[in-house]
């Protein structure tokens, strides 16, 4: 299962796309905020959203699934 | 008569052996090569050096046994840009391309020739490591294979090193790679590992590809032992060529000005800088409005990616650049990115070229998983680097630059020969809302009234911006200069040229105790 994890430990500021949602490669879909600064967290690859995992707000360790991808 | 007959003998008898050795090893492995998309060994330096005048000893290396022409190696001299350089240059059609004892001595000699004549040394790897069924004569003695990785760390600074990995470099042989001065890695052929899967299930349990231990792919993103990853082995010789046009021939040697480009067309640095401190941008955008356009050679591009290392030519200047990424993690410094910088500096410095540091950092990275991994040993090995450095060094001040972030990217207690500020710079031991929080997180809890709170801590916000303004900085001599943006690549063309004549003695002593 193809899953986008989180680059660092920080505080999710914005989710930026729906489940069901299809995304190209480089897309910002979460965006987290640590040391202060706004990181973007973007797809690799294309898929469609299966399963967001977090929500605004939600404290996430470097490398926790933030969301999943339809097979 | 009798005597032309006898040298027309002597001849064929040359010829001969010269058609067994040029053919390398048996057509099945050639078959096998061309199914993988490899070359052979002799084509790939037809395609490395600058035409097909070279020359090459220890041809006849073990040309008695008969099945292994040159014994799977090619060491070479030729040229590379106009530049002479030396080559050994694995056969893996002979025996995998293992290492036997003529083998090692060949690869030691041509070391030696690089030592002497003092010029870069390109290691053309593709082998499955030791014969083992020589191991006495190629493994622990005087002139066996650790000799090889000892000469390497000898020559290390002294002459460029450089690594192409086409095929498999295992077990001890991974070392070459290692001990390189820059590894450049074909994806799909080219691995490393200390233990292959086959071993690692033997001996450890662990079931796993090849790929995922030790792939090229997996190196030049995970583990950080290679730099460049391509897809093909021209790529891979065309990359190599590009990246030695940046390097003179040994350390006591100044790098050559090449002829000068303009930047990449593109938006003004103005306009790519966001206000905001804490917005993301791409700085390899604004990079690209710096450097002579296609200049840039990234170095680990994939490999902690918050931190940009790479070589370019300003005006046709060669100039090593590392940029923080703020689009990457935010451009927070980790144990990886630390290690990254340190290797980078280590490599400009030791072949005089210049350094240009572009900030936008907000630190290093805190929380117990990093503290755990050694944060604090991998950030002094980066400043310890930083500092050391006696190339001229550049610092500019991007926008932020906050606690040791700043001290890693040669802030002015490094001696950098000048600190530049962009008008978005912000020098601080931490940014305001850190700051304000440290400072007066009592107080502020104090104030009950949800508004006058706000307004207090803004008020704070605006006292402490104002105590870390940039003008007040180089009011103070904090700083050396404040450029406009759109004329940081000028203003660095004209520095790179003055300091050019840079000298500065090392302080006296056998050697530092660097942080590891």
């Amino acid at each position: 299962m193809k899953e986008l994890k989180a680059s660092m430990a920080g505080t999710v500021l914005n989710v930026l796309v729906a489940e069901g949602e299809s995304v190209t490669p480089g897309q910002a879909l979460i965006m987290l905020e640590s040391m202060k600064m706004e990181i973007p967290v973007e797809a690799e690859v294309a898929g469609t959203v299966e399963k967001i995992h977090v929500e605004t707000g939600s404290f996430v360790n470097e490398e926790e699934t933030l969301v999943t991808f339809a097979e | 008569m009798t005597k032309t007959t006898e040298t027309t003998g002597y001849n064929e008898r040359l010829e001969q052996k010269l058609a067994t050795i040029f053919a390398g090893g048996q057509p099945k492995y050639h078959e096998k090569m061309k199914e993988s998309n490899k070359l052979f060994v002799r084509d790939r330096l037809k395609l490395l050096f600058d035409d097909e005048n070279y020359v090459e000893d220890g041809r006849f290396a073990n040309v008695e046994a008969g099945d292994l022409p040159a014994d799977g190696v090619v060491t070479a001299i030729g040229k590379v840009n106009g530049q002479t350089v030396c080559v050994m240059a694995n056969d893996s059609t002979v025996k995998a391309g293992s290492w036997g004892f003529r083998t090692v001595e060949k690869i030691i000699r041509i070391q030696e020739t690089a030592e002497k004549m003092q010029v870069p040394m390109l290691y053309l790897v593709d082998s499955a490591g030791a014969r083992i069924t020589d191991q006495l004569d190629m493994f622990p003695n005087r002139r066996g294979a650790g000799r090889i990785f000892h000469n390497q760390v000898r020559m290390s600074g002294m002459v460029p090193q450089v690594c192409l990995l086409f095929g498999p470099s295992a077990a001890g042989g991974a070392y070459i790679p290692a001990f390189c001065d820059i590894v450049i890695m074909v994806e799909g052929n080219a691995s490393m590992y200390l233990g292959s899967p086959r071993m690692a299930e033997k001996v450890i349990g662990e079931k796993v590809t090849l790929e995922e231990m030790g792939g090229a792919r997996m190196h030049c993103t995970v583990s950080g032992v290679g730099d460049v990853l391509v897809a093909t082995e021209e790529e891979a010789i065309s990359e190599a060529r590009r990246y030695l046009q940046n390097f003179p021939a040994n350390f006591a040697v100044k790098p050559e000005k090449i002829e000068a480009k303009a930047a990449k067309a593109g938006r003004t640095l103005e306009a790519i800088i966001p206000e905001n401190q804490n917005a993301p941008f791409d700085m390899y955008e604004l990079i690209d409005q710096l450097v002579d356009e296609g200049s840039f050679f990234d170095i680990k591009k994939l490999f902690a990616a918050e931190l940009i290392t790479g070589i370019a030519r300003i005006d046709g200047q060669v100039v090593g650049i590392l940029a923080n990424q703020p689009k990457v993690k935010g451009g927070v410094l980790f144990g990886d990115s630390a290690d990254k910088g340190a290797k980078f500096i280590n490599l400009c410095d030791a072949f005089s070229i210049p350094l240009l540091f572009l900030a936008d950092v907000p630190g290093f990275m805190i929380g117990t998983k990093v503290e755990r991994a050694g944060i604090i040993r991998h950030g002094a090995k980066f400043i310890a680097a930083m500092s050391s450095a006696t190339v001229p060094k550049i610092s500019v001040i991007v926008r932020k630059a906050y606690g040791a972030g700043l001290y890693a990217m040669a802030g002015p207690a490094f001696e950098p020969d000048v600190c530049i500020a962009l008008p978005t710079a912000q020098i601080a031991v931490m940014g305001p809302e850190a700051a304000v929080n440290a400072v007066y997180s009592n107080k502020i809890e104090a104030i009950e009234d949800p508004k006058e709170r706000i307004k207090y801590v803004q008020e704070k916000h605006r006292e402490y911006k104002e105590e870390i303004d940039i003008y007040k900085l180089a009011s103070e001599l904090i700083i050396d200069e404040i450029v406009a943006p759109h004329q940081l690549r000028d203003v660095l063309s004209q520095r790179l040229s003055f300091y050019e004549s840079k000298e500065l003695p090392l302080p006296y002593r056998k050697h530092a105790i660097t942080p590891v």
